[in-house]
């Protein structure tokens, strides 16, 4: 038990755990105190001062943020002192800030702009030092854009990339006035460890750190009548879309999503769910294989355990840290990927438009998506197979840019030919979610019998934890899988790359047996994705993961294997599922890279 | 293995992996090199398995571990007040003049380089400089052009 002590905040009295700091007391009576450094995802840094509260009795303006409470403290977080002070610190900040706001991709959804909103920072009470500080831009990356001159060293995205994802890309290098947030040797982005994850971006409270953003081309590409825009939109896009267009967090969109892409002008609006299942049938095939050749066999070329492949973050971070363990990753492509390679193949085929016509777009949760479509292999189909990849936020521009009534739209329903999706695809949204829909499908194939749990619902692979086991006993298989007879499927979930970490050190100390391992980049998974809308935090990444397991129940099909489309593709184009030609379309390969 | 390597070999077998010897590593590091380059600072990081980033920004915090190259000799003028109000301009000038290079340049013979540093604790012996670990103080244009062309006469 935590000791209470009694405190009061503007004058009213409040008793609470001693280890409290002051900006959680407050939040307990609904009083707000503005934080820049602080997040709720990182740990407490205490270093731009907004926050400052006064200490009643003392002549001390503690940062609310990492102070803790103590008894009889009185707080005042409204006083005269507390208001000076708090905008000569605004005004300080935007001494230093490059404060162009109307040409800033922050505008109007920026941290410290808000703030200087609220305090009326009008008149320039300090010599303005933008000018001295010979500020770089970095846009070298496909999806990260870092722009000192926006920066205010809250050091949120240093944090972030060290404490959630393990990655440690950024720093804090120099000091005093010359102090900046740096890559190693200060190269640019793409030069270094970074994962290209996009957790710096939906971090940073000002408009330092951005996507990559590609609206203008996707526009110029729809407006060409030669071209043939096919669309298709991640799982975690309908749960996550709609805050920012008006909506509650956790409000599913999908069939307001897609109104909206018909009336933005695309051609098509396919789900890339549709390949989420595909994924599952290649991916649950695969691991039956290696199951087979590893068990049976005894290959020693095939590895176990075998690592999922849809997260490119995590492919990234996998080729870096822990190039020796690329075998043991799945060959599949990611399910935007697999979508990419058939849109210019098989859909192109059935359709009857030629592959150079067609334009294919993906909405993705994801800043690292922007890499994976990039990557020299990606080209299978004869093409770049995905030729702009947007984030959540960016469609959300678009669907304003275009003066759509987001809230108002009908539900409408994606386009035949990929489209369709079961419940499955859906959850890949979610952390769990592909282990789960891999083994609601695998299972199946094994035993001919649908995985022994309530509602298909697998909940030992769900949840927030950041490393999760689960075992699944395979009991009476059908004759070809007879070798799995009362064999415990041992699998692992994790997200956010520093459990991921956590799980490959087990890997490689050789204290884990896992047969097979999920690991998505993001806290939360693909929900929690770098191109999700900003602000996230662990309460708005529970309520959409609530909304994504929502999806699935409600969805008539809810196993990958099921989904009619998935049959009919294998059934008209690629034969069987891990056939010769799913190896060329669907499968790739990947490439060791530096650790330093 | 190359003579860095094994240097920072040495160092770490000395001080410790734990990160907490960066520094006396990365100090060990300059020592011997003048400086602390790029490969030096990868090195460090596999030596410690800590993120290469990391050592960057500690090594870059600490104006004396410069992780650029330097000159055998690297000259730090005083930049603080109490030095500019005795003359630091002058002094900068004669020692631009003489060397042929700018704050921030090593001269092409790779023997000096120029930089400038914040407060030497010499305001009472204002303007000051150092080369490399010696202090120079009670500076005059003329003083400085006695002091270098010793150092310039002087083999490495
Ligand atoms: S980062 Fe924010 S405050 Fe700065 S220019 Fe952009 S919108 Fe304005
Ligand atoms: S880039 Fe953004 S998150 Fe990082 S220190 Fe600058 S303002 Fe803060
Ligand atoms: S994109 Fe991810 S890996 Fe790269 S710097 Fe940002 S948080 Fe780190
Ligand atoms: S929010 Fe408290 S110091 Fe930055």
């Amino acid at each position: 038990m935590n000791e209470k002590v009694n405190i009061t905040i503007n004058g009213v009295p409040l008793r609470v755990d001693e280890n409290k700091t002051i900006l959680d007391a407050a939040e307990e009576l609904n009083i707000k105190i503005p934080t820049l450094c602080y997040h709720k995802d990182l740990c407490v840094a205490g270093n731009c001062r907004v926050c400052v509260v006064e200490q009643v009795g003392t002549n001390k303006l503690p940062a609310a943020c990492a102070t803790p409470v103590h008894d009889g403290m009185e707080i005042m977080t409204n006083s005269l002192k507390v208001r000076n002070a708090r905008k000569h610190i605004i005004e300080l900040l935007l001494a230093e800030h490059n404060a162009e706001c109307t040409k800033c991709y922050k505008n109007g959804n920026c941290e410290l702009q808000e703030l200087a909103a609220e305090y009326k920072i009008i008149n320039q009470e300090f010599m303005n030092l933008v000018a001295d500080h010979g500020c770089t831009i970095d846009d070298f990356s496909p999806s990260i854009m870092k722009d000192d001159s926006r920066c205010i060293r809250c050091q949120r995205c240093v944090r972030t990339c060290a404490e959630l994802q393990g990655v440690n890309a950024l720093t804090v290098a120099y000091k005093g006035s010359e102090m900046k947030i740096s890559t190693f040797f200060e190269k640019p982005i793409s030069d270094v460890v970074c994962t290209n994850c996009g957790q710096c971006v939906n971090h940073c409270p000002t408009g330092a750190l951005i996507e990559k953003n590609y609206i203008e081309e996707v526009w110029e590409a729809i407006s060409d009548p030669e071209k043939h825009v096919v669309v298709q939109t991640a799982p975690a896009v309908r749960v996550g879309l709609g805050e920012e267009l008006g909506f509650e967090v956790g409000e599913r969109v999908t069939g307001k999503m897609v109104a909206a892409l018909k009336r933005l002008g695309f051609d098509a609006v396919l789900d890339t769910d549709f390949t989420a299942d595909l994924t599952i049938l290649e991916e649950g095939t695969e691991l039956l294989h290696r199951l087979k050749e590893a068990l049976v066999d005894k290959n020693p070329d095939v590895k176990l355990p075998m690592a999922t492949s849809c997260s490119p973050g995590w492919i990234k971070y996998i080729e870096h840290m822990y190039p020796e363990y690329l075998p043991n990753l799945s060959s599949c492509k990611s399910p935007q990927q697999m979508f990419g390679a058939l849109v210019k193949t098989y859909y192109a085929k059935e359709r009857k438009i030629k592959p150079e016509n067609i334009i294919s777009v993906s909405i993705m949760p994801c800043t690292a998506k922007k890499f994976e479509a990039n990557r020299p292999e990606m080209h299978d189909s004869g093409y770049r197979d995905v030729d702009y990849v947007l984030t959540t936020r960016e469609l959300a521009i678009m669907i304003k840019q275009a003066g759509i009534e987001f809230m108002k739209l009908p539900d409408e329903h994606y386009d035949r030919l990929m489209g369709e999706s079961t419940g499955a695809g859906v959850i890949f949204g979610a952390t769990g979610g592909v282990m789960e829909a891999a083994l609601r499908t695998a299972y199946e194939i094994v035993t001919g019998r649908e995985v022994p749990f309530e509602n298909l619902n697998i909940t030992a692979v769900r949840g927030e934890d950041g490393l999760r086991e689960a075992k699944i006993k395979i009991e009476n298989p059908v004759k070809e899988w007879a070798f799995l007879d009362g064999v415990e499927l041992k699998c692992a979930v994790a997200h956010g790359l520093i459990n991921a970490r956590e799980v490959m050190e087990l890997v490689k100390s050789g204290k884990s047996d896992y047969h097979f391992i999920e690991v998505m980049a993001c806290p939360g998974g693909c929900l929690g994705g770098g191109g999700q809308p900003i602000p996230t935090d662990p309460e708005i990444r529970k309520r959409r993961m609530e909304a994504i397991y929502a999806e699935d129940m409600g969805m008539p099909i809810r196993k990958s294997h099921e989904n009619p489309e998935v049959k009919q593709i294998y059934q008209s184009f690629l034969g069987q599922p891990y056939s010769e030609k799913s190896h060329e379309l669907l499968h790739t390969k990947y490439l060791p890279r530096e650790r330093y | 293995m190359n003579s860095t390597q094994t240097l920072i070999k040495d160092l770490a077998r000395q001080y410790g992996r734990d990160r907490r010897n960066l520094l006396p590593i990365i100090q060990g590091v300059v020592e011997q090199e003048n400086y602390i380059s790029e490969f030096a600072m990868i090195e460090i990081a596999k030596e410690l398995n800590m993120p290469a980033s990391d050592v960057f920004g500690t090594a870059s915090f600490y104006s004396f571990l410069e992780h650029r190259k330097m000159g055998f000799y690297v000259i730090r003028v005083c930049k603080t007040i109490a030095c500019a109000m005795k003359g630091t301009n002058q002094i900068m000038h004669a020692i631009e003049d003489m060397l042929k290079v700018k704050i921030g340049e090593t001269t092409p013979d790779g023997k000096f380089t120029v930089l400038q540093t914040n407060c030497l604790g010499w305001c009472h012996k204002a303007p000051a400089m150092l080369i490399n670990d010696e202090v120079f103080t009670d500076l005059s244009p003329e003083r400085v052009r006695e002091i270098l062309g010793e150092y310039m006469r002087k083999n490495r």
